[in-house]
């Protein structure tokens, strides 16, 4: 099908960016790299629109079924016949609503940064590696082939570790994006293993022929698939859930979450960018990507329900306690993921069961909006501030209205609070919950509940509590950070109403979701009550949410310090990685696999010391041995070997 | 295309070395001639897809001379897909080595003569299909070394000068037993003829014999475990470009006579070993990248880094599917490049600092950008990132492992898989605390260093640009290969 | 007529005492004076054999007139080494001619 040649260019643009800046940037547009990275993604952006334009409107929608459309295939590297790499650009209804978050987000980082970074020394490598990040996050959306995704999400991993080291000279900073690069690596790891197993099941590389072969229930692939088992799990099942794995790391999924919140080393605009709104949302996407084989497969997809709501709730709990802002954002983030997590985990394939598939998707959209707003909004408080800590901060609401506004607008839509973004796709959410179970809504609930009540402490504690009186003199930002704010907070608060189910459903046919009043009234009373006791700690000082504090114990403290997983991968990695793995390994090179070399040619050079003594330089004992050999010879041959 | 030219012209040039005096003008005639092997490399390989697409014999451009009549041994040449990018390889890796070292001050004539005796043995070896000139070549291609290490080297050079010659020695000793039985066991009077002994199918009782002889003795060259104990300090004790050469071309010699002269001409035998060949292979990749985590010293880390990385070439060979072996072939020159490319890094961190103890310098990116970005993209080739060489090749042998379809093959490419992480760790650990973190060299915050030379970056551009086409175009080098 | 094995007794005889000699005597011009006695004895051997097994041909006879011709160049060769031992150790003990294993 043709019409969509164009796509390609929505992939070479941020690439241009990207090496334009990277080889040349620091000498010839140290000052000019923002403009030229902004227009390249405004270039960007238009086109991804207009993709989504003509494939809504146009004409995607063929038979009552939005159709798959290659734009662009190109063989890359072939392993064996049928499974090869193939480079392509495949639309389908999420990719091209993931085209669109993507670049859009991407577009307001962009331009946000360029007040936020002003006088950096790197300005324009800060640019370059936008536009990398950018290029790998198209890539790995429009993918067709399995492992194309991997590659582009390898990449997005990379992009992520140069962003956060960005500031390479603060150590925390590298640590944090050490961590970062190796905690996903491990969870790649998962995620290569199980491409490698759905490869050889599926005798294929390619989403579309992978899904095909191992959904027809009676096919051959399935049935090997199925068959073959390894500790009483089927080969399906473990590689659906290594997969899952994979995704679970970029998607910082409980426990393979202690990266993201490290993480916030990173200028804040890349927060907003990557740990916000697009790569940390990878694993949900690849999730739904593969969703036709999780459906089948019900041991997989309730581990991914399982994770899921473990780490809404998980994440939420913790978001209570901490006082770095960014932090707050980051275990939210968790939060939230963990929603659409669960949403795929619930949903079926058909019709209206397959709703907490749409529900997820439209979380997916919505929050990238609003997270990314948040993240904006604490990047300019920051930004002025020149701090991360609550306490630092409080009643700065005189100070910065529009930042201010923008962030109460992009906290309602988080606590799902009407007629804001997050209220449509979290009453989704709850509603593919309620209709699969009733403990699984629960707990999504009480979660909702937490998140309206520790965004608001977030928000109260910033812009209200008491009077600024730090020593910077907080405003606002010029009218490059401005933008975006306001740009974002409208589609904070207006992209809730598209109706979604028509472009986004499982089986890619337009679903009519229906909006039930009455259902609506208890997660909204939640939400409000959660605002309401945050108002009460919060809203001015005082000794509320110490009591509160202390009637929690052991368990606050225990949240505050994140559940201590830090320090149990802090233990695994440095007591035992290292001190029984990487030393002995050293230790036996050196002294057992080099000794024993060494002790060969020790053992020459002992040997020839010890004969050494034969070569006197005496002629009559050289005649002895002499004659002594022909004796011995003589004897040998005459008489014992006859 | 004449081969032979590929021996004749390093060969006029490090005589017309004799000639000259002085560094410039030793280093002009080196650089001809490196340009000049470049250029016949890149023709050599224009003119194999031209003649590829019309001749399907599966040696081109073959050359037949006899050399000693009486033991049958000929002076034989000829060339495949994967000889040529070996070829071209070489050719890579040599121009740089002799960018690299435009500053060798001492002994720089008879530096730079050793260095294209080095080369005249590369080539020689990867052309050759009679095994006695094979391995004539081989040798001209080690000793130089001993002398390389012993006179430029640093650290305890005569140790491991003689160290890594003893192995390499043993090694080859080895690699005669097994060519002579297979001389005395072809039909007629006994030949080193590779294509002859591969069509003769010696039974498989003497192939298994053989085989080990052949192939751990090319795979002390290769790094094979527990043989690998000559690369830390070879490595670390050569020259910049006697270490780029070593990882670079040398140990390739040691994979392609594996490739060529082991599994080549005793299938039956390499079927026999394939198990053991792939738990070494496998304890050696993930042994190597434990090892690699503790050193500290800049060139150790790269050296246990290549034991690691030469595990995967192993591995290839060793699982024996047509996509594990081409994925073998390709990390053999992605590899090569990485490592040359590596080495030439560390070497001019350690022109500036005057250290490779990691523990002594961070922060470098500040006041050396050229280098250090070329440090951490050298790192990021290494732990296998998309769009550069490391990743297509360690990806096709994981695809072609699991493709066998077994337990065993399983847990070894599982194994062999979760080397990434680990290389992961270790070359991120090297990058954060050598390239980033606050500037600090040897205790002094306050130094200042020129960032690369001209020469010192296209010597890095040019192997970069090799990662690059490997990387980014694999079904070009694929198409070459297979 | 003898029986060839008194001449080989004789032969065997000659040559344990030269070897007994050689290997016991200090004195070089001794130790070279038993080593012909070996020699001799082998010549004994070769002219007995000649003559009890092949009568008719004289190969044993030329092989012997060579090892005398050989035996006469190699006793000048080691006289003058011993001349050029005694020149310069002032002695010909074959104990102080150590040097070649350094």
């Amino acid at each position: 099908m043709g019409g969509y040649e164009h796509t390609l260019w929505t992939l070479f643009l941020p690439v241009i960016s990207f090496v334009l800046l990277g080889l040349f940037g620091r000498k010839y547009f140290s000052k000019s790299a923002g403009l030229i990275g902004v227009f390249l993604l405004l270039l960007t952006t238009a086109l991804s629109l207009y993709t989504a334009y003509q494939y809504f409107f146009v004409n995607g929608l063929v038979d009552g079924i939005y159709q798959k459309i290659d734009a662009f295939k190109f063989t890359w590297l072939t392993f064996s016949p049928g499974v090869s790499i193939d480079m392509g650009i495949m639309l389908d209804p999420i990719s091209v609503m993931m085209l669109v978050v993507v670049s859009s987000v991407s577009l307001m980082v962009h331009i946000f940064s360029l007040g936020y970074m002003k006088g950096e020394e790197r300005f324009a490598t800060y640019y370059s590696f936008l536009g990398l990040f950018t290029f790998a996050m198209l890539g790995l959306v429009v993918s067709s082939n399995l492992f194309q995704m991997y590659m582009f999400w390898e990449l997005v991993g990379i992009s992520s570790y140069l962003l956060i080291g960005f500031h390479f000279q603060r150590p925390s900073a590298v640590a944090a994006s050490k961590k970062a690069f190796i905690v996903t690596r491990f969870a790649d790891l998962g995620f290569l293993i199980g491409i490698l197993m759905l490869a050889f099941y599926g005798g294929s590389l390619d989403f579309n022929t992978i899904i095909q072969h191992l959904s027809a229930q009676q096919s051959s692939a399935y049935l090997a698939a199925t068959t073959a088992s390894f500790l009483g799990v089927t080969a399906l099942t473990w590689g659906l859930t290594l997969v899952f794995m994979g995704g679970a790391g970029k998607s910082a999924m409980f426990p393979l979450h202690v990266w993201l919140p490290d993480a916030m080393e990173g200028p804040t605009p890349v927060s907003a960018l990557i740990h916000a709104a697009t790569m940390v949302v990878a694993g949900v996407y690849l999730v739904a990507r593969l969703f036709p084989l999780y459906a089948l497969n019900g041991a997989s997809l309730e581990i991914v329900l399982n994770v899921g709501l473990f780490t809404a709730l998980f994440a939420a709990i913790i978001a209570c306690t901490q006082t770095d802002i960014k932090r707050v954002l980051a275990y939210s983030t968790m939060s939230q993921i963990g929603f659409m997590m669960f949403a795929l985990g619930v949903s079926g394939t058909q019709g209206e069961q397959g709703l907490g598939y749409t529900a997820s998707m439209f979380h997916l959209f919505t929050h990238a909006f609003f997270k990314s707003l948040l993240f904006l909004g604490a990047g300019a408080v920051i930004h002025f501030v020149h701090s991360n800590e609550m306490k630092d901060m409080g009643g700065l609401r005189k100070w910065m209205p529009l930042t201010h506004l923008a962030f109460l607008i992009a906290c309602l839509a988080i606590a799902g609070i009407p007629p804001f973004a997050g209220f449509f796709s979290k009453e989704e959410i709850l509603l593919a919950t309620y209709n699969k179970s009733i403990w699984v809504y629960a707990i999504a609930l009480i979660t909702s509940g937490l998140t309206a009540f520790y965004m608001f402490r977030l928000y109260f504690s910033i812009f209200w509590r008491k009077e600024y009186n730090g020593h910077s003199h907080p405003h606002e930002g010029t009218m490059s950070m401005k933008i975006p704010l306001i740009i974002l907070a409208v589609c904070s608060a207006l992209v809730g109403l598209i109706p979604f189910g028509k472009f986004v459903s499982v089986g890619n046919q337009p679903l009519e979701t229906h909006f039930h009043l009455m259902f609506s009234i208890l997660p909204i009373i939640i939400g409000v009550a959660g605002i309401l006791i945050a108002l009460l700690m919060y809203k001015k000082e005082n000794d509320r949410p110490q009591n509160m504090a202390q009637a929690f114990g052991n368990f606050y403290r225990a949240a505050k310090n994140r559940f201590y997983m830090d320090e149990l991968y802090l233990f695994v990695t440095k007591n035992i990685i290292f001190k029984w793995v990487g030393r002995p390994s050293a230790w036996f090179d050196r002294k057992v696999v080099d000794g024993s070399m060494d002790e060969i040619a020790n053992l020459t050079l002992e040997t020839s010391k010890a004969i050494k003594g034969l070569q006197s330089g005496k002629v009559q004992r050289y005649a002895m041995y002499f004659f002594g050999g022909i004796a011995f010879l003589i004897i040998l041959f005459v008489y014992i070997l006859k | 295309m004449n081969l032979s030219l590929l021996i004749i012209i390093p060969t006029i040039f490090s005589l017309l070395l004799l000639f000259v005096n002085g560094l410039k003008q030793v280093r002009t005639v080196s650089l001809i001639a490196a340009l000049l092997q470049f250029a016949m490399s890149i023709y050599l390989i224009v003119k194999y897809f031209a003649e590829r697409a019309v001749n399907k014999a599966p040696f081109l451009f073959e050359q037949h001379y006899e050399w000693f009549k009486t033991p049958n041994i000929n002076y034989h040449v000829g060339v495949d897909g994967v000889s040529v990018a070996m070829i071209a390889l070489t050719a890579f890796v040599i121009l740089a080595g002799v960018l690299v070292s435009w500053k060798m001050e001492k002994l720089n004539k008879e530096f730079f003569f050793l260095l294209l005796f080095l080369s005249i043995g590369a080539y020689g070896f990867f052309i050759s299909l009679d095994l006695f000139t094979m391995f004539f070549f081989l040798e001209v291609a080690v000793i130089p070394k001993f002398i390389l290490i012993g006179i430029w080297g640093s650290g305890r050079k005569e140790y491991s000068a003689m160290k890594l010659i003893l192995m390499l020695m043993a090694g080859s000793a080895l690699i005669f037993v097994g060519l002579a039985g297979l001389y005395f066991n072809t039909s007629g009077n006994g030949s080193f003829d590779m294509l002859k002994i591969a069509s003769d199918n010696i039974s498989p009782e003497l192939q298994r014999l053989f085989f080990p002889f052949v192939f751990i003795g090319f795979g002390i060259f290769t790094a094979l475990f527990p043989f690998h104990t000559w690369v830390p300090d070879g490595h670390s004790s050569a020259p910049t470009a006697a270490s780029m050469f070593l990882a670079g071309i040398s140990m390739k010699l040691g994979g392609y006579g594996c490739l060529r002269a082991a599994t080549y001409m005793m299938p039956e035998g390499a079927a026999f070993y394939s198990d053991a060949i792939i738990i070494l292979a496998c304890i050696g990749i993930l042994y190597g990248a434990f090892a690699t985590m503790m050193q500290t010293d800049l060139k150790y880390i790269n050296a246990y880094s290549s034991v690691s990385h030469n595990g995967f070439v192993l591995l290839g060979i060793g699982l024996l599917t047509k996509t594990a072996i081409t994925g073998a072939v390709l990390q053999m020159i992605s590899h090569g490049l990485m490592t040359a490319l590596f080495f030439a890094v560390i070497g001019m961190i350690y022109d500036r600092t005057h250290t490779r103890e990691v523990a002594k310098m961070s922060g470098l990116l500040k006041i050396t950008p050229f280098i250090s970005s070329a440090f951490v993209i050298v790192g990021l080739v290494s732990l296998g990132l998309p769009g550069f060489s490391g990743f297509v090749a360690e990806m096709t042998v994981f695809m072609g492992g699991w493709q066998k379809g077994n337990m065993f093959y399983y847990v070894a490419t599982i194994a062999a898989c979760a080397s990434i992480v680990v290389t992961a760790v270790y070359i991120l650990r090297v990058i954060g605390s050598v390239i980033m973190g606050p500037l600090k060299v040897n205790g002094n915050e306050q130094v200042v260093y020129a960032d690369a030379t001209w020469y010192e970056k296209s010597s890095i551009v040019l192997l970069m640009a090799g990662i690059l086409v490997v990387g980014i175009l694999p079904f070009a080098v694929l198409r070459l290969i297979s | 007529m003898i029986p060839v094995s008194h001449i080989l007794i004789l032969s065997a005889t000659l040559f344990f005492i030269g070897m007994y000699g050689f290997v016991t005597r200090k004195n070089l011009i001794t130790m070279l004076m038993s080593l012909e006695l070996m020699l001799n004895s082998v010549n004994i051997n070769f002219v007995a054999f000649n003559k009890y097994l092949y009568p008719g041909k004289l190969d044993g006879i030329f092989f012997t007139i060579f090892i005398i011709a050989v035996a006469a160049a190699e006793a000048a060769v080691a006289i003058s080494i011993i001349i050029n031992l005694y020149r310069t150790h002032k002695t010909i003990d074959v104990g102080a001619a150590t040097e070649l294993k350094h």
